[in-house]
């Protein structure tokens, strides 16, 4: 369960356990860094949270700190996926999960707009074919 | 058995968009260690990867290191690369037994040569053919025979990769490691008391994705996996660095979550990926949970002295210091015993008593 998922705020800090979370600030030093190369360059960041090593409460400490803005959307693709933009603008948080709810990847993307929310070159033009046999059945009857 | 079909092909069979396959691609390259930069390439990669066949071979082994691959959780990602890999055998899996699954196994090497992907889980005895056989096959012949024609050989297990507990001393069964006897091939030791699942399947979508093994270690472990010690990646390592450590399991710094160095955790020698990876869907690990890491994945970690022994205490070999003891004191211990002998009847006579610890200071 993500911790956007858990209700109240009591929850995430009774799983916090003070003197644990070194690893939450200097994450987010990394997170500040991305975004102003984000700012000076336009080159985008992705940081795998698997591979950081979080101790009890890091994980807690660095959502809770990263907080929610004004973007939230979910996939339903080969299982759920939220992505939340956070407070600070730029700043997303993508959670992937497999059709059994269980976690299979957990990102922090650094960027305009992840690249999971824009349209694909190869559905589009599936879709503009799709399209045209819609169209084609609507103005000439189904075949 | 293996077919010509593309992995791209069969992600669009099973009606899976560009955005799933993307999707796909991310959770692979976590799966993989490898930062999310490489997901255009993985992407272009995996799009032109073609289903190869696996042989699963079991020794000397536990069935711990099926059981942590197949107990898993089973990820989405993960069963699309299994959809997509041809298991063509493997003994504790496959409904076939005897005489068939040996047919399998012929059949795939035979079908699939040169490009077959050989696992191995278990060691393997040279002591004697009889101690381990699969349908009256020794271990070595299967495993000389069926790696001949191998693309690679991925040993699964500190068994199969360093010769693990079977070979822990004295290894009645002259037990080794894969690579002690296939000398051709390339091997890649995926190490661990178990393995972590996603590390076992890591390797296999690495070698699936590129076609080719990845970086490895000294030891022939992937580097992205065992690249860096679980005390370099522990979260409990600020402690060590100020000098707090836990003195027993249950003491204030124990519950504070202080460094398990002194009891006895061996993180500083051991490469794994524990510490990041995690155990359970990412849950925890030995040390998160209170308890020092074994050092599982390291060759002889059976031998490196007393799991609860702080690495700071010299390992010494026991067996020799005692025989030395025993000859150095067959000439001493005849005194002492004449010497105990005479305390006790002493004792008797003054109807005292005599404890260990006497006995011990008299001699």
């Amino acid at each position: 369960m993500s911790v956007f998922e858990q209700k109240g705020s009591e929850a995430v800090s009774n799983r916090v356990m003070p003197g644990m979370t070194h690893n939450t600030l200097p994450l987010l030093h990394e997170v500040r860094h991305a975004l102003e190369r984000l700012l000076r360059t336009g080159d985008s960041t992705i940081i795998d949270l698997r591979a950081i090593p979080f101790g009890p409460g890091d994980e807690e400490r660095l959502l809770s700190l990263l907080g929610e803005g004004e973007v939230v959307a979910t996939l339903d693709v080969l299982g759920r996926t939220t992505v939340r933009e956070s407070r600070f603008s730029g700043v997303w948080i993508v959670d992937h999960y497999n059709s059994e709810a269980e976690r299979i990847a957990f990102q922090l993307e650094v960027i305009e707009i992840p690249a999971l929310l824009r349209a694909q070159t190869e559905d589009m033009n599936q879709s503009l074919d799709a399209l045209d046999s819609v169209l084609n059945t609507e103005t000439h009857g189904p075949e | 058995m293996a077919e010509n079909s593309t992995l791209g092909d069969s992600l669009r069979r099973h009606g899976v968009s560009r955005r799933g396959f993307l999707k796909f691609c991310t959770a692979t390259a976590s799966l993989m260690a490898l930062p999310p930069s490489m997901v255009p390439a993985i992407a272009a990669a995996l799009e032109r990867a073609r289903r190869p066949s696996v042989i699963w071979l079991s020794f000397q082994e536990c069935t711990g290191c099926t059981e942590s691959l197949t107990r898993s959780h089973s990820p989405s990602v993960e069963s699309l690369i299994f959809d997509h890999i041809s298991l063509d055998y493997h003994h504790t899996l496959q409904a076939a037994a005897g005489e068939a699954a040996e047919a399998a196994r012929e059949a795939a090497m035979h079908e699939n040569k040169g490009n077959y992907i050989l696992v191995v889980d278990g060691s393997i005895p040279l002591g004697n053919p009889g101690y381990s056989t699969i349908a009256g096959i020794s271990n070595l012949q299967m495993l000389e025979e069926t790696a001949k024609d191998a693309a690679a050989i991925v040993a699964v297990g500190t068994c199969a990769a360093f010769g693990g507990l079977p070979q822990a001393n004295p290894n009645p069964t002259g037990a080794v490691s894969v690579s002690d006897i296939i000398k051709d091939k390339p091997i890649i030791n995926v190490s661990g008391c178990p393995p972590i699942p996603t590390v076992i399947t890591g390797v296999l979508a690495h070698f699936l994705t590129f076609g080719a093994i990845p970086e490895l270690d000294q030891y022939n472990r992937p580097k992205v996996f065992y690249g860096q010690s679980i005390h370099d990646r522990c979260y409990r390592r600020p402690f060590y660095d100020k000098g707090l450590f836990a003195e027993t399991f249950d003491d204030e710094g124990a519950k504070a979550g202080w460094c398990l160095y002194k009891l006895g955790c061996k993180g500083p020698m051991t490469y794994n990926a524990c510490a990041t990876t995690k155990w359970n869907q990412g849950t925890s690990w030995p040390v998160e949970s209170g308890h020092g890491c074994l050092g599982c994945s390291e060759p002889r970690f059976w031998d490196a002295g007393g799991f609860y022994n702080a690495l700071s205490v010299p390992i010494s070999d026991n067996s020799q210091t005692v025989a030395f003891a025993a000859a150095a004191g067959l000439v001493l211990g005849a005194a002492a015993a004449g010497l105990n002998y005479k305390t006790k009847d002493e004792a008797q006579k003054a109807h005292g008593t005599v404890t260990i610890d006497d006995l011990e200071k008299k001699s």
